[in-house]
């Protein structure tokens, strides 16, 4: 059985076919193409597919496909504006808080996420909220660096 | 034969209970347990009934005399909610122990408590403060004690097409609180190798008047212990009521050994973990922790 699911992605009314077991992240990257969004452990574990799902935080790899139907998604594609980098993006640039870059989608959306709950996380609070996001590669302490940069700019401090 | 997968979305409790009557009907709250059976072979649902569009199931309301924690509501909803945070510390405390941020977006306590976990952190909590658990089924609603839910690893008082629709937890009196920690072996999203739920109830002079001890991942479900609860009423949270709450949450706990502990150092690991969270339970309760 096929499902037609009329959803909304980063602003942008879209439409898919989907079997109901497909998950969300199944729907985005092989019937949108909205490839940023990465499969890491497909168990909830590593964040390397969050996408905000209806003003939350989630795993796209645990989301029914099915269940977007009427909601509204943000994933990594509608992060920046055009050619214009989100200042989240240019700070893991500056930082060097990447390297193979699987996580880095997730991490972004999720630090995004963070940050327009929260425009002055603590280290504690922004390792916390990032704990399920892992990294193999670069480690964390860079991307918390970008993340605690980019929340000081965006709140107007220069450190 | 192959038959089809199906996904529905009810918008009912009388049309949730109907599917799920069919064969290989699946509740689907938040998904965090459910689609990773799915990916391990665990679990093979031919028919998804999609609860977060059914009022009762979807609804966190706190009214004048009790909450009603609808099932599938995330942990996320609760946690932000910070009068609910106020009244019931513990409770909000073990869901906010649960899985990352991105889990805490889907994951729900009706979820935690029907994955039936012996580990599951909310239970304890949730059974610390009286939660009732209301079921909606082809014969009609009934409503159970949280310490009831759960017979044995995995499995569940919920008969074939019964939903749990939520629970109704009371107002807590002046002067009561509540408390819950656990033990792991790391800082975060681990699986609790010891849980400890306990509300406490003081009297005008500060002594407790009601006391409920319930003990998580030391036996197949949660274990209620009212011999350390016993042990706390009538005292002021003083050291001696402590270490008998303890030693009978340790006497209690019937725990087995696996990777995350052996059998010895979990029926130790109870008895501290009361001991701390009845502390923690008293100094909320004296701080007028509730209202």
């Amino acid at each position: 059985m096929k499902l037609h699911v009329s959803t909304t992605v980063n602003g942008e009314a879209m439409e898919f076919l989907c079997a109901p077991e497909h998950s969300l992240l199944d729907a985005l990257r092989d019937q949108l193409n909205l490839t940023g969004t990465k499969e890491g452990c497909a168990t909830g574990d590593c964040g390397a597919c969050s996408v905000i799902f209806d003003g939350r935080l989630v795993c796209s790899c645990l989301v029914l496909a099915a269940e977007a139907s009427g909601r509204r998604i943000e994933t990594i594609e509608g992060v920046a504006h055009g050619t214009e980098l989100h200042l989240l993006q240019k700070k893991f640039l500056e930082h060097a808080a990447l390297q193979c870059g699987i996580c880095t989608p997730g991490f972004i959306v999720a630090a995004k996420a963070l940050l327009e709950r929260n425009p002055d996380p603590s280290e504690e609070e922004t390792r916390y909220w990032l704990a399920g996001n892992l990294c193999r590669c670069t480690g964390y302490d860079k991307i918390i660096r970008a993340v605690l940069d980019t929340a000081a700019e965006l709140r107007g401090e220069t450190r | 034969m192959l038959d089809e997968i199906r996904y529905e979305a009810p918008s009912s409790l009388a049309r949730a209970i109907e599917l799920l009557g069919e064969e290989g009907a699946r509740v689907l709250a938040g998904g965090t347990d459910l689609l990773v059976q799915m990916r391990t072979g665990r679990a093979t649902p031919r028919l998804f009934v999609d609860v977060k569009h059914i009022p009762e199931t979807s609804r966190l309301d706190l009214g004048k005399s009790e909450l009603w924690l609808g099932a599938a509501v995330p942990a996320a909803a609760i946690v932000e909610h910070a009068e609910i945070a106020r009244l019931w510390p513990g409770l909000v405390e073990a869901i906010d122990l649960i899985g990352s941020t991105q889990i805490q977006g889907r994951a729900s306590v009706g979820g935690n408590l029907c994955n039936a976990s012996p580990a599951a952190d909310t239970t304890p909590a949730l059974c610390a403060v009286s939660a009732r658990c209301v079921i909606a089924g082809p014969r009609g609603q009934r409503e159970i004690a949280a310490e009831q839910f759960t017979t044995a690893p995995g499995a569940t008082v919920l008969a074939p097409g019964e939903l749990l629709v939520g629970f109704r937890i009371a107002r807590p009196p002046a002067r009561a609180s509540d408390a819950y920690l656990r033990f792991i072996p790391r800082t975060e999203m681990d699986i609790a190798v010891v849980g400890a739920g306990v509300s406490v109830a003081l009297d005008a002079a500060g002594r407790c008047s009601s006391a409920r001890v319930a003990i998580g991942a030391v036996a197949p479900t949660v274990l209620m212990v009212p011999d350390a609860a016993a042990a706390l009423v009538g005292s002021r949270g003083e050291d001696a009521a402590l270490t008998r709450a303890g030693a009978a949450a340790s006497a209690a706990a019937r725990p087995i050994s696996d990777k995350r502990g052996t059998a010895d150092y979990r029926r130790k690991i109870a008895g501290v973990l009361v001991r701390r969270a009845a502390t923690a339970a008293f100094e909320r309760a004296r701080g007028g922790g509730s209202a």
